[in-house]
């Protein structure tokens, strides 16, 4: 069936959107029914994951360079968002050095986990200035470096951020529901994103870095501006994960969160939408099922379980196992299509070879 | 002066380390065009393989305890052994994917390791006991005395370089590795055996690392499942600095980023002192804005960092 009205026109247009989003709602619906703590608790982690690797995939599957350094924006994300909502008598005792104002106010936590993503944007955006004109290892190396001054910085710059220790007090607003919508607000961007003006520039670049260029596309700007937007939902992402866990501490950013993240786009497929949602939605089910298998459960009256940290073992070897046999990832690097096909398929579009 | 003096063997012995571990990192950057993320947790393992599996604190030495003649074949066979499994299951499947999904898989592969390490032996730090006897002082001259185990690891690192430079100019094998490091393709049809030769380095890699392991054991005295990657994140670095793919950019990097490391420790005010790892990384990103290619560039470099 072709589309001939506007109406199916607009609907097949945002049919990856629309499947993603209402799967997802139906997901978290579905789960949220059972009225298990334990559930909802990693339900929300998945879901603020899924922030993270939707704002992961703004930057990596649009620009092609991976980036080891979204966790450090997360770390920002993270502790900005905290330093605006604590009570003032927490921060009194935890982070002693925060400037006047933020010791003696407190916010509510949605203002505060935008502004918690912005700053993490401001950063990104500097950041990304002297980066972005890196390509390829080289880009990847960089962003590395970055997330290390962060990590070590943070860890050590124990007046704001309670260093070694961590940052107690944190009020815990993060729902399933506003993990939910936080996540709807990601994809919509990215998808929204991808398809801008700017997102087709630097995915063209993405394909082919001289033929962009020689188009017009200035890449080095295309990959700014990603790289800033990633860095906001990152960020933010980080403000939710502060408000789910009630503390923070610097050692949660650090390379096993980096793994995780980037494991569950690269499983899904790092180049599209569908893939990093789907990458998120599969890795959580199977490190959910590890970790349970690690508690250990009973079966024919004997008690099976595997040792500790396998869940992270099972996560490196699903992420090796997909790179080795399916690079593209579970979604083969294309969107959620549109099911209705016309009868005659025109094969006479040659695909260009990159 | 003769705090000058311990200053220069400070960052001497400590650039050795990175040395070592950033030949590690250059010599399979060369040949495969692969950023090994998993170099550090090599290093780990060979530093747990002297230990008996607990959970204790304070480690049992097993292979550890032995006759330093057998100690140190069978630490450099382990991590050797560990390194070729890693080339058939993970580089050799991946070897036609692009250096960007290699470095992912070799990220994948070292979080695999560090994990496997937590299971079999738990996941706090343990002291072990092994050489102790070797940190006594060493009189140079007047007033000036320095621990020997420093003039050992730096003597081990010279040896070991050398040793390394000699294979890799007089050996037909090492001729081999320097010519696929250059163009692997063209080697290739020359007649060099692909397989053959990324085994070797894959292997010569694996040697270096458990050398640093076992000098980084017997300095700190402490196990660590995260030692090897903290190591080999400076190391990245020293690879960087130096030029990705140049082996003389390596040890030049190696040797820059222990005496940039000492010379922040010595004379960053006290209060700064802390923050010495984020001026290190800071360098990094301006390096690599101001001259991608490095200190020393290698004509091979053609994916340029």
């Amino acid at each position: 069936m072709e589309p001939k009205t506007p109406f199916t026109r607009f609907l097949r247009e945002i049919w990856p959107l629309l499947i993603l989003s209402v799967g997802l709602f139906l997901i978290v619906a579905g789960f949220q029914s059972f009225d298990d703590l334990i559930i909802k608790q990693s339900v929300t982690e998945a879901l603020i994951r899924l922030v993270v690797v939707v704002g992961l995939f703004i930057f990596i599957g649009n620009s092609g360079l991976i980036s080891f350094g979204h966790i450090g924006f997360m770390m920002i994300g993270a502790y900005a968002t905290a330093w605006l909502t604590m009570d003032p008598m927490t921060k009194d005792i935890f982070s002693p050095g925060l400037p006047e104002y933020l010791l003696t106010h407190s916010h509510h936590w949605i203002p505060s986990t935008i502004a918690g993503g912005l700053l993490a944007a401001v950063v990104a955006f500097i950041s990304g200035l002297a980066l972005m004109r890196l390509s390829g290892i080289a880009a990847s190396i960089g962003t590395f470096a970055l997330f290390m001054s962060f990590y070590s910085f943070y860890l050590q710059w124990s007046t704001w951020t309670a260093g070694q220790s961590s940052l107690v007090g944190i009020p815990v607003t993060t729902t399933p529901w506003v993990g939910l919508i936080f996540s709807l607000i990601a994809i919509a961007a990215a998808f929204l994103y991808a398809r801008s003006r700017f997102g087709l520039a630097l995915r063209a670049s993405r394909d082919d870095e001289v033929a962009a260029k020689a188009a017009g596309v200035s890449v080095t700007g295309e990959r700014i501006i990603a790289f800033t937007i990633s860095a906001f939902f990152v960020g933010m992402a980080g403000g939710l994960y502060g408000h789910f866990l009630g503390l923070l501490t610097v050692d949660t950013f650090y390379l096993p969160m980096t793994f995780i993240t980037l494991a569950m786009l690269v499983v899904g497929g790092m180049n599209s939408l569908s893939g990093a949602v789907v990458g998120v939605v599969v890795m959580s089910a199977l490190i959910e099922f590890l970790r349970r298998w690690e508690a250990g459960f009973d079966l024919a009256g004997i008690t099976w379980d595997l040792p500790a940290s396998s869940a992270e073992v099972g996560i490196g070897i699903a992420m090796l196992l997909i790179l080795i046999f399916r690079p593209k990832g579970l979604t083969g690097n294309v969107e959620i299509y549109w099911p209705w096909k016309p009868k005659t398929v025109t094969t006479n579009v040659t695909k260009r070879q990159s | 002066m003769a705090y000058a003096f311990q200053v220069i063997i400070d960052a001497l012995s400590l650039g050795s380390f990175y040395a070592l571990a950033a030949l590690g990192i250059g010599l399979l950057f060369g040949v495969l065009k692969l950023i090994n993320f998993a170099h550090g947790d090599f290093i780990t393992i060979g530093a747990y393989a002297m230990i008996i599996p607990s959970a204790a604190t304070q480690a049992t030495l097993f292979i550890g305890d032995f006759h330093p003649l057998i100690l140190v074949p069978s630490i450099v066979g382990i991590v050797v052994v560990i390194a070729l499994i890693a080339e058939f299951a993970v580089f050799r499947p991946l070897r036609d994917a692009s250096p960007a999904t290699l470095m992912i898989g070799s990220f994948a592969l070292g979080f695999i390791l560090q994990n496997l390490t937590i299971m079999i032996y738990g996941g706090r730090p343990k002291a072990v006991g092994i050489w102790s006897e070797l940190n006594y002082g060493i009189q140079l001259a007047e007033g000036v005395q320095v621990p020997a185990l420093q003039l050992i690891i730096i003597g081990t690192t010279l040896i070991l370089m050398t040793l390394l430079v000699l294979f890799l100019t007089r050996t037909k094998h090492g001729i081999h590795m320097r010519a696929a490091a250059e163009d692997f393709r063209m080697a290739r049809m020359l007649g060099v055996k692909a397989n053959r030769v990324i085994m070797l380095a894959v292997a010569t890699s694996g040697m270096l690392a458990a050398a640093v392991s076992m000098l980084f054991v017997v300095q700190t005295g402490i196990l660590d499942f995260r030692m090897g990657v903290s190591l080999m994140l400076f190391a990245f670095i020293a690879t960087v600095i130096g030029g990705m793919g140049s082996l003389v950019g390596a040890v030049v990097g190696g040797f820059t980023v222990g005496a940039v490391s000492i010379l922040l420790q010595t004379f960053l005010p006290s209060e700064m002192r802390v923050f010495r790892d984020v001026f290190v990384f800071a360098i990094v990103i301006v390096i690599l804005v101001v001259r991608p290619q490095g200190l020393v560039v290698s004509r091979a470099a053609k994916e340029r960092v």
